[in-house]
């Protein structure tokens, strides 16, 4: 019998093919590599949330091999030496054994640290980019929903990502959290008593609660909202900027494969390699410092998590307004700790309704927006951002007063007083620069661009000349629309000048020979396209 | 030749024509996706001109650059001394070199395959179709059809004792499910008094007053602490220092005679007879949220919370005069027993640390 030859190189081949046999994959499949992506820097916000997100999945696995959540009390033995003979919990032991006693834990530990401090991050940029572009506007109200969700979701896994640790730190976090649990109107002490399992700190379930929350619950739940993020995503397509031969009927830019997804992946080494050099390099939470968790003990400066500050800030800055009557109390921190989250959650969540009702805009829009050509909405975005902002610094207002020497009470003071009037302050001047920005756009259409040469007339004025845009009427304007795009406003943006030598530190091309291609212009290209397809139809 | 296909226009080419390129049939296939590939050029007209030739060294040398701090991160990983040694020694370098070689390396073939994307691939502009708006009226209504003609199969509408016994009958399963998952959990809040109640509680020392220890259980006398001076006590009794009695911690405060007078002046009804000569003790737990109040400030006498900068006056029955506090630190009754040592004379007379709803 004569042995079949085997054929390496029809390897790939045949096995395309049998998978297709049973599969029918090969049309699915190409609609899928040959999806069509735009290009625009701001795009990769949400990437980056994507790739810090697979980062976080992958040192998380890493981390529950060796953590420990459990209460138990235990001596430390270790080989951190200030800790030696200090009675802890498990988990704190386990923490500390992760940072000192297992190869590359701490690089591990620190990574998952800093890969979520960059997911929350590039959640609020990328929110932020969808918010002034009006990329949120129907049809892609329930992305923006899931988006905020996503953001909460994250919130509330980072809060229980350090809070495992049991140091003196997270714990005080973890008391803080007790505390405005029990603010909750009615329900308060049944849902602080329920959880904790007991009155704080409860007998010892809340670590290994938070675990199974932490590593399984909540990282279930973001994974199943990325997906739903990712599916609507590719189900409605990407948004586009306007521009040549770009429509509200199509999308421009590049196929998935092999351009697009390339760029993703090679944009997933660099997310991962800056995550690799934060977590090598920069230390963070170094809870061996701290101690483990005291209910007596606190130190100064005791900040949260970043994403976590502008709660601590709104806590810091409400006044003392406590409700007492007919034998009830509504304490205080419920104005900032439960309210003003619950607003922030609220208020995001509807924006896009409320928009199209107020504008009366019920259309599909595929198409972005400048920011400066909605003012309205970018001012808002400046008026949340300052308030925000202001939340923010106020997490920190005892490091500020303490490092620049101004009274702590001045600056809560400061903080309260600025909650009230920077963000109006703030809408004002963004709306005005908007407008400022739209007519100077409506100005370099209808004059053209400066070209910085000034020419004395024979009168004896002095003119600057501009080079128009387009074919000018008897009075030297020109009659062009404003596309929604970027109007060029330099002479080197009309190719008015010869590109410059390259070279960092010694010129890499030789002056005279610098080579200028003509390349066809591609928005011409586009727009010839577009006019022979509508032609042919 | 030009077959209309899921009209997307006319076709490039035949998939079937022998004389076809690849790139045709790729052309083609995306066409019958509805992708058009409008633009498509080689970055480099003329191949191997020396600035295609250094973009293709750079890339080469980005790759080798990955490989070789890979290896070093694989040779640090095994080989350097990694075990946490007190002092200076190499390990305290193990996780900083650690992260730069994986950063470089992985850094390195992020930009050379991006470079190579974006400065050797041939420039492509491709234009998708796009689907905006609703599905046609048609297929809208069929779905729609299939849809109610499900519910009508069931013949839900004309049986309604069906309908009544399903939502009779159905609803508690879910109670069931629900019910085990959340009723496990549910703790009554008031069952033992707990929120009014702090290891000061005589009850925990079988109805005796409890004393009041430092941290090592070991009691205290007044002439431990000088006038303006101040420590944190906890509970004398079994765990009373641990956190089990997370809600005791307190602080006993000796004030100079001068302030110790202001305070007796102005000890309210609620705190008459809680100070012992010149001591008070406040619980350390901050009313607003819980944090150990624990910044005392000799001069102005204040105690100030690090966490939220809640202050409150000591020579005024700890109440709040700045910052996000609303209630005044609790005071406990102290006195002495016949051996000289601290007592609690009885547990905190108002719920100690931050305010809920059931609290007076």
């Amino acid at each position: 019998m004569k042995r079949r030859r085997f054929d390496l190189k029809a390897l790939p081949g045949a096995t395309a093919g049998g998978i297709d046999e049973r599969m029918h994959i090969a049309s699915p499949l190409r609609k899928l590599m040959n999806k069509v992506f735009p290009d625009h820097w701001s795009f990769l916000l949400g990437e980056i949330a994507l790739w810090s997100f697979v980062v976080l999945l992958l040192t998380g696995t890493f981390l529950t091999l060796f953590f420990d959540p459990s209460m138990e009390e235990v001596t430390y033995n270790g080989p951190y030496t200030p800790l030696r003979g200090v009675e802890m919990s498990r988990a704190y032991e386990s923490a500390l054994e992760i940072s000192f006693e297992v190869r590359g834990g701490l690089i591990m530990r620190q990574m998952h640290h800093w890969a979520a401090l960059l997911f929350m991050a590039a959640i609020i940029a990328h929110m932020l980019r969808t918010f002034v572009t009006g990329a949120f506007r129907k049809p892609r109200e329930l992305n923006w929903i899931i988006g905020v969700l996503l953001f909460w979701v994250g919130f509330l896994e980072g809060f229980l990502g350090y809070s495992l640790p049991d140091d003196a730190l997270s714990g005080t976090g973890l008391r803080i959290g007790h505390a405005i649990m029990l603010s909750v109107p009615v329900v308060g002490t049944w849902l602080a008593e329920s959880l904790f399992g007991g009155e704080f700190p409860g007998g010892g379930v809340i670590i290994p609660r938070f675990y199974g929350l932490h590593v399984l619950i909540l990282p279930a739940v973001l994974v199943a909202l990325v997906s739903l993020h990712l599916a609507l995503l590719v189900l409605q397509k990407h948004t586009q900027w306007p521009g040549p031969g770009r429509t509200n009927q199509n999308v421009v830019g590049e196929r998935m494969v092999p351009r697009y997804g390339l760029k993703m992946a090679g944009f997933f080494l660099l997310v991962a390699a800056a995550i690799a050099l934060l977590g090598g390099l920069f230390q963070i939470n170094p809870m061996w410092l701290f101690g483990p968790y005291n209910a007596a003990v606190v130190s100064a400066a005791s900040q949260p998590d970043w994403y976590v500050m502008f709660l601590d800030g709104a806590a810091r800055l409400f006044p003392a307004w406590e409700i007492r009557a007919f034998g009830y109390t509504l304490p205080a921190p419920f104005w900032p700790a439960v309210l003003l989250p619950g607003i922030i959650t609220i208020v995001p969540i509807l924006y896009p309704f409320l928009e199209a009702r107020f504008t009366r805009d019920r259309q599909s829009h595929h198409l972005l927006q400048r920011p400066r050509d909605v003012p309205f909405r970018t001012a808002l975005a400046a008026m949340g951002v300052s308030f925000y902002l202001i939340l923010l610094l106020s997490g920190a207002n005892d490091v500020i007063a303490d490092k620049f020497h101004i009274s702590l009470n001045a600056m809560t003071w400061a903080g309260r007083i600025g909650l009230l009037i920077v963000p109006p302050i703030a809408y004002y001047i963004t709306y005005r620069v908007c407008l400022g920005l739209q007519q100077h756009d409506r100005e370099v259409l209808a004059h053209g661009v400066e070209t910085g040469i000034i020419k004395r007339l024979p009168d004896g004025r002095f003119i600057e000349v501009h080079q128009p845009l387009g074919p000018v009427d008897e009075h030297g304007h020109t009659k062009l629309e404003y596309g929604g795009w970027a109007v060029p406003k330099k002479m080197n943006r009309l190719g008015a000048l010869v590109p410059t030598v390259r070279g960092f530190f010694r010129p890499i091309e030789e002056p005279g020979r610098v080579e200028i291609e003509p390349k066809p212009p591609r928005g011409a290209e586009l727009e010839r396209v577009g006019r022979e397809r509508q032609g042919g139809e | 030749m030009s077959t209309e296909k899921n009209g997307h226009g006319p076709s490039h080419v035949d998939p079937d024509d022998p004389n076809a390129t690849r790139f045709d049939l790729v052309r083609e296939g995306a066409h019958r996706d509805g992708v058009e590939i409008v633009y498509y050029a080689p970055r480099f007209p003329r191949p191997g001109t020396r600035a295609e030739r250094r973009i293709e060294r750079f890339i080469s040398l980005l790759f080798v650059l990955a490989g070789l701090s890979a290896l070093a991160f694989v040779v640090i990983y095994i080989a350097w001394p990694w075990e946490y040694r007190p002092g200076t020694h190499a390990s305290k370098l193990y996780t900083p070199l650690l992260g730069l070689t994986l950063g470089t390396s992985l850094a390195c073939v992020g930009i050379g395959i991006v470079t190579w994307v974006k400065k050797l691939l041939p420039e492509e502009v491709a234009v998708e179709k796009r689907h905006v708006g609703e599905s046609p009226s048609d297929e809208r209504k069929m779905t729609a059809a299939s849809m109610l003609y499900a519910v009508d199969e069931t013949g839900v509408a004309r049986r309604p004792l069906l309908k009544g016994a399903l939502a009779l009958g159905i609803a508690p399963i879910g109670v069931a499910v629900a019910a085990p998952i959340v009723g496990g959990l549910i703790r009554d809040p008031h069952k033992d008094n707990q929120l009014f109640r702090t290891g000061f509680d005589p009850a925990n020392n079988g109805g005796k007053p409890v004393r009041l220890v430092r941290e090592d259980y070991s009691p205290v006398r007044p002439e431990d602490i000088s006038a303006g001076g101040q420590i944190t006590v906890f509970p004398g009794i079994p765990e009373g220092v641990s956190n089990k009695y997370a809600d005791s911690p307190t602080l006993l405060i000796h004030l100079r005679p001068a302030d110790a007078a202001v305070a007796r002046e102005k000890l309210n009804p609620l705190n008459e007879g809680s100070m012992y000569e010149n001591f008070v003790a406040y619980s350390k737990i901050c009313t607003h949220l819980g944090c150990p109040a624990s910044l005392y400030e000799q001069q102005t006498n204040r105690l100030l919370c690090p966490c939220h900068q809640s202050q409150f006056l000591i020579t005024d029955n700890a109440k709040p005069i700045f910052g996000p506090a609303a209630r005044a630190l609790p005071m406990l009754p102290i006195g002495v027993d016949d051996e000289g040592y601290f007592i609690a004379k009885s547990d905190y007379k108002v719920a100690i640390g931050p305010s809920f709803w059931e609290r007076p």
